[in-house]
Order: C-alpha cells, then sequence, then structure tokens
C-alpha cells in the first residue's frame, strides 16, 4: 500500500520514548527509522537490512562497528565504535542504511531485539512484511 | 614454523587472518607488525587528534580477536629480509620467521618530497596512530595555535578538520588548483571548498611549500613555510600528506616482480607462489579502468586480503576489483565519489549527467559509458549511493530507466521488476 505505517513504528521502536506522537515529533535527537519506504506506482515495498550473506557494509566498515554474526547471520552495528565516515552507505546495495546526523552515525536495522518479532512486520496492516527465520 | 605468516596487521593482514580461519581451523598463523597496537582503525586517526575517539574506539576487533583465532601477533617487530628460497623472514632483531605461505600487506609510507627544513621539530606525517600520538601531544606541548597541511587529498583534509576542531588556524597548500582533485570534479570540489573556508581553512592551490622556516627563538622548531609563490605563511606544526607509496622494499631484488607496487594476479598471488600481496602495497584490479593499479583504500584491502587469506588456505578465490571510491564527512557536508567521476572534457565515449541545487550544496552527477555507469559523484545526498554503486559493480544497463535516476525519489521502486530480481531486492 505504501502508508509508511512501518517507518513510523520504526522510529517509535527506536525512541526513547516509545510513544507515538512524542517520539515522532517532541524527541531530540530525533530517532531515525531505520526501514524505508519505496513508492513507484503501482509498487511500493519496504526496505531495511537484508543482513546479506557476504555484507559489503561488513567488509567495507572503516572503524570495526558493522559485524556479522556467524551463528544467526545477523549483521548488526555498533554505534559507539561508528565514525560516521558513511563508508556502509556507499556499499550497501539496498540504500538500506540511514544516516543519523544529528549523532553522527549511521543507523540500520537492528530486527528489534528483544521483541517477539519486528515493529515493522508487527505494525504492517496488509501483512506485507513477514518475520521468518531462514534454514541455511 | 607458521604455516601462514603475514606481514602487517592492518586492514589487508586482518581481513587475511580472518578468511584463513574460515576455511582452516588449525593452521598456525603468524601476524607481524611493526606497531606497537595490532589492527586499529588507520582512518580515525584523525579522531584521535580531534578528541572524538580514543584507542579503545579506534580498535576494530575486540581485544581478543587474535587469541580467539589462534593467531600468533608479533607487535614492535621489523621484518628486514625476505629470503625467498628457504621460505624465511629475517626480523630485525635477528629472529627468524618461516612460512609456508606469505603474504605480504606491508601498506604504504607517506610521501615526503624533498624539502628545505622539512627536519625541523613540528613537521608530521599522519598516517599511523603513533603519527597521531605524537601531533596530539606536540599541540598540546607547544600549545599549537596555527598549522600548514601539505597536499589536500583525503588524508590531508582529515587532519584539517581534526586539527580545525582542536582550535587551530589551517593553512592547506595544495599543488593542484582544485582541492581532492584525484576524487571530485571541480564542481564538487569548488562545493566542498567553500564549505571548509566557512571554517576558517585558508586554502593556497596550485602551489607548494618551497622552504620550512624555524622560530626565531629556537630554529630547530618550525616557524613557518615559504610558499612557491612566494608567500610566508607563519605556523606552529607542517603535517605533510601528500599520499603514499607503496612499501615494496622487502621484495627489492627477489623475484617478486613489482610496478609501482607489487604485481598481483585476481588471486592476490605475486609472481612467486606462496607469496601473496594485499591492500596498499598491491597493484589490484579496477574494474572500471580494467586494469591492475594502487587503490590505497580500506575496504579494498580488507575485500583483497580475504581473497588472499582463502587461496593462501586452499579454497579458490578470484578479486572482482575494486575502483577509487571513497565516502567523506569531513566539515558536516557527505559525499561519495566512485569511479570515473571527473572524465575529461573531450572525452565523447561517456554521457554526463549532472544535478545542482546550488542553494543547498547538493549536487549529483553521473557518468555513463554505453548505457553503463562508470563514475558517480553524491554530495549532501549520499544514501542511496550504494544502489548507484551497485549498478556500477554489477554493470546494469540503465537505458530504460537513466531519466529517473537522478530524481530526488529515486529508489530500488524505480528499478524495472526484472532488475529489482536480479538485484534480490524481491525474491
Amino acid at each position: 500500500m505504501g502508508c509508511g505505517l512501518c517507518e513510523v513504528h520504526c522510529i517509535v521502536a527506536h525512541s526513547k520514548t516509545k510513544d507515538i506522537v512524542k517520539a515522532y515529533n517532541k524527541e531530540s535527537p530525533k530517532p531515525i527509522s531505520r526501514v524505508r519506504r519505496e513508492i513507484s506506482k503501482p509498487v511500493s515495498f519496504a526496505i531495511q537490512c537484508r543482513h546479506c550473506e557476504d555484507a559489503p557494509c561488513v567488509t567495507a566498515c572503516l572503524a570495526g562497528a558493522m559485524t556479522k554474526d556467524v551463528a544467526t547471520g545477523e549483521v548488526s552495528h555498533n554505534k559507539d565504535k561508528c565514525m560516521g565516515c558513511w563508508t556502509c552507505v556507499m556499499v550497501c546495495p539496498y540504500g538500506a542504511i540511514k544516516m543519523d546526523k544529528e549523532n553522527k552515525v549511521v543507523a540500520k536495522c537492528d530486527l528489534c531485539q528483544g521483541q517477539i518479532e519486528p515493529a515493522c512486520v508487527a505494525n504492517c496492516p496488509n501483512q506485507a512484511l513477514l518475520f521468518i527465520e531462514v534454514k541455511r | 614454523m607458521a604455516k601462514y605468516v603475514i606481514v602487517g596487521a592492518s586492514a589487508a593482514g586482518v581481513g587475511a587472518v580472518e578468511a584463513i580461519r574460515a576455511v582452516d581451523p588449525t593452521g598456525t598463523i603468524t601476524i607481524i607488525t611493526e606497531e606497537a597496537c595490532a589492527y586499529y582503525s588507520r582512518p580515525m586517526i584523525s579522531d584521535l587528534v580531534s578528541g572524538k575517539a580514543d584507542l579503545q574506539k579506534m580498535k576494530c576487533k575486540t581485544d581478543d580477536f587474535f587469541a580467539k583465532c589462534g593467531t600468533e601477533v608479533l607487535i614492535n617487530k621489523q621484518v628486514t629480509v625476505l629470503n625467498i628460497a628457504d621460505k624465511t623472514l629475517t626480523l630485525e632483531d635477528g629472529g627468524i620467521v618461516s612460512y609456508e605461505k606469505l603474504l605480504l600487506a606491508t601498506g604504504g609510507k607517506p610521501f615526503v618530497p624533498k624539502m628545505e627544513g622539512q627536519e625541523k621539530d613540528g613537521v608530521f606525517t599522519f598516517t599511523t596512530l603513533s603519527d597521531a600520538q605524537r601531533l596530539a601531544a606536540k599541540i598540546d606541548s607547544v600549545n599549537a595555535r596555527s598549522a600548514v597541511v601539505i597536499g589536500a587529498g583525503l588524508i590531508g583534509i582529515s587532519v584539517t578538520e581534526a586539527l580545525v576542531k582542536r582550535g587551530l588556524k589551517v593553512t592547506v597548500v595544495e599543488l593542484q588548483e582544485k582541492i581532492l582533485s584525484l576524487l571530485l570534479d571541480p564542481k564538487a570540489s569548488d562545493i566542498v571548498e567553500a564549505v571548509i573556508r566557512k571554517a576558517g581553512v585558508n586554502f593556497a592551490t596550485g602551489q607548494s611549500v618551497q622552504k620550512i622556516f624555524g622560530r626565531p627563538e629556537n630554529d630547530a622548531a618550525v616557524g613557518g613555510v615559504v610558499l612557491t609563490k612566494g608567500e610566508t605563511v607563519p605556523c606552529d606544526l607542517v603535517v605533510v600528506a601528500i599520499g603514499v607509496i607503496p612499501r615494496t622494499e622487502l621484495v627489492a631484488g627477489t623475484l617478486v616482480k613489482t610496478n609501482r607496487g607489487i604485481v598481483v594476479d585476481n588471486t592476490l598471488q605475486t609472481s612467486v607462489p606462496d607469496v601473496y600481496a594485499s591492500g596498499d602495497v598491491a597493484e589490484a584490479f579496477d574494474f572500471i579502468l580494467n586494469m591492475n593499479r594502487l587503490l590505497p583504500l580500506w575496504p579494498l584491502a580488507v575485500e583483497e586480503g580475504r581473497v588472499a587469506g582463502s587461496n593462501m588456505a586452499g579454497k579458490k578465490a578470484t578479486y572482482g576489483g575494486g575502483t577509487n571510491m571513497s565516502s567523506l564527512k569531513y566539515f558536516g557536508i557527505p559525499i561519495v565519489s566512485i569511479g570515473n567521476a571527473n572524465p575529461k572534457a573531450d572525452d565523447t565515449t561517456v554521457e554526463v549527467m549532472v544535478k545542482l541545487d546550488a542553494e543547498n550544496n547538493v549536487y549529483k552527477k553521473l557518468v555513463l559509458k554505453n548505457n553503463i555507469i562508470v563514475g558517480m559523484t553524491m554530495v549532501n545526498c549520499i544514501e542511496r549511493a550504494g544502489v548507484f554503486f551497485n549498478l556500477m559493480k554489477k554493470q546494469i544497463n540503465v537505458k530504460k530507466f537513466k531519466l529517473g535516476l537522478l530524481s530526488d525519489d529515486f529508489g530500488l521502486a524505480v528499478l524495472p521488476r526484472s532488475l529489482q530480481r536480479k538485484m534480490s531486492v524481491i525474491q
């Protein structure tokens, strides 16, 4: 549908207050959505980190901030290590890495650690987003 | 005797350790570095000077990384001789290390041209952790207020930003007429230069430093420079950031073939079997220029190290190539520039697409050859740069959606459905 609720709920999930209105309008620094709605009618879809098998962002990271968990396959980003050089942004084939310019680091999908399923999936009104385990 | 020996413990060397371990869990690995710290982020040394990062932040791997992958690390060790017939390395302290497979990841060293006064106290290069530590200490000890940076490339601009953050007045001297000229076209260069000037930096382009002079009270300490056009610039520090030259000295006089750097094939093996080279010292493949050449860039060094490591451990891997590619964060203006972003004006084989929003310093440029993207620059609008880079790397014909490429809402959805599948956007 291209409704953009995935972006809204991603922002809330990554906010301090977890309150939809405050997260969207008041929080500073502003929480960043790690999912992007791509629209070119009639096509629309949501793009977030694909946790690539051979992730270009992990190879390219100048700071050791982007790592691939061999066991789970998750690509995760450590903002405390990040130097904000944007090299991962340059190489991500999906354009799935967002720039948090206020904090001078990148932000990407962390699969909503600790939740049953990511906020974008849980709140997609059309069940267009699915969270499933892929056997390798 | 170690099965695998790696000289150099930076991007390429550590990339190789990881790749070797992915294939061979037990073969012994020794990695040798002349530095006191194995594996830190070289690109982050400017953050050390500015005070934004400490050594712990700069470490790219956890402290137990080498122990976990069963790798012996020799720090503060200089390798002086490579003996190919015996398959040994001689260390400066007389120690001998023998190998079955060797990786030369010796990197580059700063190029410092002959200049009068270059031996004075207060002249620095800027590539290693110890360079940064010494520079930071000097700024404190002499309470430095001003600096001259020679060279307006990546390193020069990064150190300039760090010095500005430390409150120094900086003059950047650049031989070319434009800054970042190896990366940017004149338009993009002008945009960045204006932003950096606003931060209080002076530029002296189209010239170099003819001499460094001393202080009235102490001739041995830097007091300023005289530029080739005659101008005198007083300063407390000089940072030479002209470029790096590959450290090929270990292979001089051996059978390992060199050009400007060490010549390698697409498995990163040198002309001598069992001897590999990666990173700033190696001439690896450039997929845009379709030739091997020096490309001293961190991400490429990691990738090359991985390919070399895999081959050393017996799992065949081929290097797909890199190209001149950098992302810049300096002075708050994000830039990505890749490949042939600055073709000659009379090059009729390429098509150039440009979009400029001068008011907001937004500039996009694509260079196409036969409808394949071969170069790009994005200033202040880099968030989807990777999508373009992927089109470039996969050499996708963009003819069908060419008009949409520079639009503000260009993204994956704009690509034809068949291409979305090809680029694994949708399953």
